[in-house]
């Protein structure tokens, strides 16, 4: 919420838009590397209660998303729809940040308790093993975005976070089977 | 820095100037750091005097100006100029300076003369981006000698009346409106002469996505980008619209006959 408040303003530097465009990204990117961390970090230290939480980080991520879309949408292509699809179709790292969005999208809507009801709970967990696919498509989005300035510094932070919460449960898979 | 307003075709643009604050707080000045605004804050470690500029190459009469030659060397003229970054925004700056033509005929360059290569400052004492692998350092650009000698093609030692912020290319840069920001090169440490095209660090680093001509031209993308339109920093705040980018950077009646016949998609 600083983030917008900030943008309305006018302390967020020279270009506004761009920085809280990227600004949006950075917390969503935080909000998923959270989210998957609850896990490893519930079952590793012992701490069970951590896991009321996972739920809402995931609805914070999805909000965060929708955010930095709408952000993109509005300020950089001005809502205008053709511009957005030839946007898509010029700019890989744009089509694949659309992939992470539209992967969220189903999550966020089955977020719900009634969703989980209505899905059954096997359904509901399988659909949502979905969420181990997204690191890679925004991890991919944001090193391309990068790739002009060759500035990789923070995604490589963020992906190296991402393997250890994600290789933690190839980890745990591995262990638990029988010698 | 006291400058008279120019009298050259085109160098005093009518728009509203970039806020200074603006202007010297959101750089591309890689040697002090990737983000927009380390140059503001590292940059202010660079020393600037005393400072040597060494112009060599195929010219007569080879030299080495301190910084205070430079600035005495041809009067000071005040120019308003756009500034198109390659990244998609925009500026528009009121530099100090005069035409590079005056210090290059200083040196008389020969026939063999064909092109122009500028290297600028490579410390890693006082810039701590060299440490960081992006470029091949220093800094090279480069620019064909009729392009150089265009009265458009500024050498500048100012802007907004004052001398250069360090953050802005200081002590001298060069600054070229119709081409992408990049080809001006700051704080200059040396002007050749050459017969060969020179080897430029954005063309050698990814010569697919930046030319060594890299004039600002709306129907040729940057490969993972498109450059039909532009952000102009400080214009309406937030919800401003893009504005159309201009062929040349709205140099065209200026500089365009530089191009005849030359296929700018192909020479990008």
């Amino acid at each position: 919420m600083w983030l917008v408040t900030a943008a309305f303003t006018h302390r967020l530097g020279a270009n506004p838009a761009e920085a809280l465009i990227r600004g949006l990204g950075d917390w969503t990117i935080r909000g998923l590397v959270l989210t998957l961390a609850i896990t490893p970090l519930r079952v590793q230290f012992h701490q069970p209660a951590l896991l009321r939480f996972r739920r809402l980080l995931g609805v914070w991520t999805f909000v965060y998303a929708t955010l930095h879309l709408l952000a993109y949408a509005w300020l950089d292509m001005g809502l205008d729809l053709l511009d957005i699809v030839g946007d898509i179709a010029k700019r890989p790292f744009i089509l694949v940040g659309m992939l992470s969005f539209g992967l969220l999208l189903p999550l966020a809507a089955t977020s719900f308790n009634a969703a989980v009801r209505r899905l059954g709970g096997k359904r509901w967990q399988t659909l949502h093993r979905v969420v181990y696919l997204i690191p890679f498509a925004a991890c991919l989005h944001f090193w391309w975005m990068r790739a002009g300035k060759q500035n990789f510094a923070d995604p490589f932070f963020y992906s190296a976070l991402f393997a250890l919460a994600l290789g933690w449960r190839v980890w745990r898979r591995f262990k638990k089977r029988p010698g | 820095l006291a400058a008279e307003r120019s009298n050259v075709l085109g160098a005093v643009s009518m728009e509203k100037p970039t806020a200074f604050s603006d202007a010297s707080t959101y750089n591309n000045f890689y040697e002090f750091g990737l983000d927009k605004d380390e140059p503001a804050r590292e940059a202010q470690r660079l020393r600037t005097r005393p400072w040597t500029v060494q112009v060599d190459g195929e010219c007569l009469k080879p030299q080495t100006f301190g910084i205070e030659d430079l600035l005495k060397l041809a009067p000071m003229e005040e120019r308003i100029y756009r500034l198109r970054c390659v990244e998609g925004w925009s500026m528009v700056i009121p530099w100090i300076g005069y035409s590079l033509s005056a210090l290059l005929k200083k040196v008389e360059p020969t026939g063999k003369a064909k092109f122009v290569e500028f290297t600028t400052l490579a410390d890693r004492e006082q810039m701590p981006g060299l440490r960081s692998g992006v470029l091949d350092w220093p800094y090279r650009e480069g620019l064909r000698l009729d392009e150089a000698l265009h009265p458009l093609t500024l050498l500048s030692f100012g802007m907004y009346g004052e001398l250069l912020p360090k953050q802005n290319g200081a002590p001298l840069r060069l600054v070229v409106p119709w081409k992408y920001g990049f080809k001006s090169a700051k704080s200059l440490v040396r002007i050749r002469l050459t017969e060969r095209q020179p080897a430029t660090s954005w063309n050698t680093s990814a010569p697919r996505e930046y030319g060594f001509f890299s004039n600002v031209n709306p129907q040729v993308n940057h490969p993972r980008w498109s450059q039909a339109s532009e952000r102009r920093i400080g214009e309406d705040g937030l919800f401003s619209k893009r504005r159309p980018t201009l062929m040349f950077n709205g140099y065209a009646e200026q500089v365009g006959q530089l191009y005849t016949g030359l296929d700018l998609k192909r020479w990008f």
